[in-house]
């Protein structure tokens, strides 16, 4: 069954959405991004939007996160309108995302443990220094990197780094999680082993995310539902075969690229 | 009330603009007020002015915006510096990084000044058979102008530099970001702590600097005359006031100041990759000198009214 994605996303519009946003709209300059954007992520569901570089992709996470402004439009997390909350309030509800970012941005003048306990000791008051190591520990542990715990950002692989950039915002234990481009830049079987985290990040902590990508193989593997983004607006929403079964030649050029490109 | 002060920062910023170019103006009622905007829209807002083919027009209009977005930031320290927890631990690192780090480059810079000054100044003193004021007339130059005069453009190039690049390239590889959506308030973390270690550590520097260009001058004027450390020192102090340490201090603190919130204020706000990091770095040096030179000449008036 294909959907339509703009009457999908106004119906059943509050019940139980973690992420809701309506009629969004963000350029820069002349450069209209994002034009109209409606898309909804209900609690527990992974959902991933797809689209070329250059789309809008990681813009629409970053208003999400409250990093960026959007121009119109209404974005609630949590319940909260990110654009009526003051400094104190927004940082509170950053607490509850968590975001991994393409290139993992770890804090290269730190320690892998040092990055860890960033956050958390800076968010969480009164914690004994042994809360803070098991909790570290523990969550390095569930992303299969304890070993790591001394070494500096500069001594890990691509992997190592996502990993750990995702353990660090998993030390917060988010309700959401954003991932931008999880896989970006990574070799076939660490993508595999990133996806696979990404479930388990979903099953252990019971998160609900939205993975920025342009990687089919991630797509396929994470996501609940798939959001395709194009010319600033989402032109299909559904599951991945509902999605690609769609007759927009857009889609399927999209869909033939990453085929192509992936038996290159 | 964090809308309240939006809307404050946006009247200026109306204003600034206004004044500058009405075309600049139209521009800015389209951009958005949030800082991770302006990389991308101000250039936007110069664009205009420059179709226009108002070249003064565009440049009034970059002066202004740099002359608020400077003014906002200072603002925004001084918000910051007073709000939350202190960052105690960072700011005793960068106190380490900045100050104890730069011993061995200004011990050897403020030895050899000393040494040179008094070497230089000998002959001019022989002429009129008075080498004995060598030491007040060296203490005089080092303590008043000298030892803070070095000591900053040392630290501006040293400390600076590396300030601005270590930020820019946090900017860029967007761990600035990392630390605002894990709820860290970045701008405490690394701009209020880098500001403060600055601004303590460059008068530590300063006083140490004066000492060892004193010594510097002591090895030269005992090589020459034969005098005792105890002697030269007397004489080096006796016509040094309180004054002169005052604004001595004053002129330290104004630098160190000045030298962390232009580095920080460039790399916080760099943009453009690794180039916008090789940039924010150059020009911190290079705003800061120019500024610490300003300062110079404004705290010298101002204290030549006090002799």
């Amino acid at each position: 069954m294909k959907s339509n994605p703009e009457i999908e996303t106004v119906s059943g519009f509050e019940g139980g959405n973690v992420i809701s946003i309506r009629d969004l709209y963000k350029s820069f300059g002349d450069l209209h991004v994002l034009r109209g954007v409606n898309l909804e992520v209900e609690k527990g569901q992974n959902v991933v939007v797809l689209g070329r570089s250059g789309t809008g992709k990681s813009v629409l996470i970053k208003i999400i996160s409250g990093l960026l402004k959007p121009d119109r439009g209404s974005v609630k997390v949590l319940g909260q309108e990110v654009g009526d909350l003051d400094e104190k309030e927004l940082r509170e509800l950053r607490k509850r995302i968590g975001f991994s970012f393409q290139n993992s941005a770890l804090y290269d003048s730190m320690t892998v443990r040092e990055n860890l306990e960033f956050p958390l000791v800076r968010n969480v008051s009164n914690l004994s220094r042994k809360e803070i190591n098991s909790s570290v520990e523990e969550v390095l542990e569930s992303v299969g990197l304890l070993s790591a715990i001394n070494q500096s950002p500069a001594e890990l692989s691509g992997g190592q780094r996502k990993r750990i950039g995702i353990a660090r915002t998993l030390i917060m234990n988010p309700e959401i999680m954003l991932y931008d481009e999880p896989t970006a830049g990574l070799d076939p079987t660490t993508c595999i082993e990133i996806n696979q985290l990404i479930n388990e990040v979903k099953e252990k902590y019971n998160t609900s995310s939205i993975l920025i990508t342009h990687d089919l193989t991630c797509a396929k593997m994470t996501g609940d539902r798939l959001a395709m983004l194009l010319d600033g607006k989402f032109v299909q929403q559904g599951t991945f075969e509902e999605v690609f079964s769609s007759d927009d030649e857009r889609i399927k050029s999209f869909y033939d690229y990453n085929f192509t490109e992936n038996q290159v | 009330m964090g809308h309240q002060h939006v809307h404050d920062e946006n009247a200026t910023r109306k204003i600034c603009l206004s004044i500058a170019s009405p075309k600049g103006l139209a521009h800015y009622f389209i951009a958005n007020t949030n800082r991770n905007d302006q990389p991308k829209s101000l250039p936007n807002i110069r664009m205009s002015s420059s179709s226009k083919g108002t070249f003064i027009s565009k440049n009034i209009d970059a002066v202004l915006l740099d002359f608020y977005e400077g003014w906002t930031f200072i603002v925004k320290f001084f918000r910051e510096l007073f709000r939350g927890r202190p960052e105690f631990q960072e700011i005793i690192k960068q106190c380490y990084q900045i100050g104890y780090k730069s011993l061995p480059l200004i011990s050897l810079t403020g030895f050899i000044t000393g040494m040179v000054f008094t070497k230089q100044s000998r002959p001019s003193l022989m002429e009129f058979g008075a080498t004995s004021w060598l030491p007040s007339l060296v203490s005089i130059a080092i303590v008043r102008a000298l030892a803070p005069l070095i000591t900053s453009l040392i630290s501006a190039g040293r400390v600076g530099s590396s300030i601005g690049a270590e930020l820019g390239s946090m900017r860029v590889t967007e761990q600035i970001d990392a630390m605002e959506v894990s709820a860290v308030n970045p701008f405490k973390f690394l701009v209020v702590t880098r500001v403060i270690a600055t601004t303590i550590s460059i008068p530590i520097l300063s006083f140490y600097c004066a000492f060892v260009g004193l010594m510097g001058s002591f090895l030269d004027v005992t090589l020459n005359e034969e005098t005792n450390i105890i002697a030269f020192f007397k004489s080096a102090f006796e016509q040094i006031t309180f004054l002169d340490i005052n604004s001595a201090l004053i002129k330290a603190l104004a630098y160190g100041f000045t030298i962390g919130m232009v580095g920080c204020y460039k790399g916080y706000n760099a943009s453009n990759g690794t180039q916008g990091v090789g940039r924010a770095a150059n020009s911190a040096v290079v705003l800061s000198m120019f500024l610490i030179f300003i300062e110079e000449v404004a705290i010298v008036q101002v204290t030549n009214w006090f002799r």
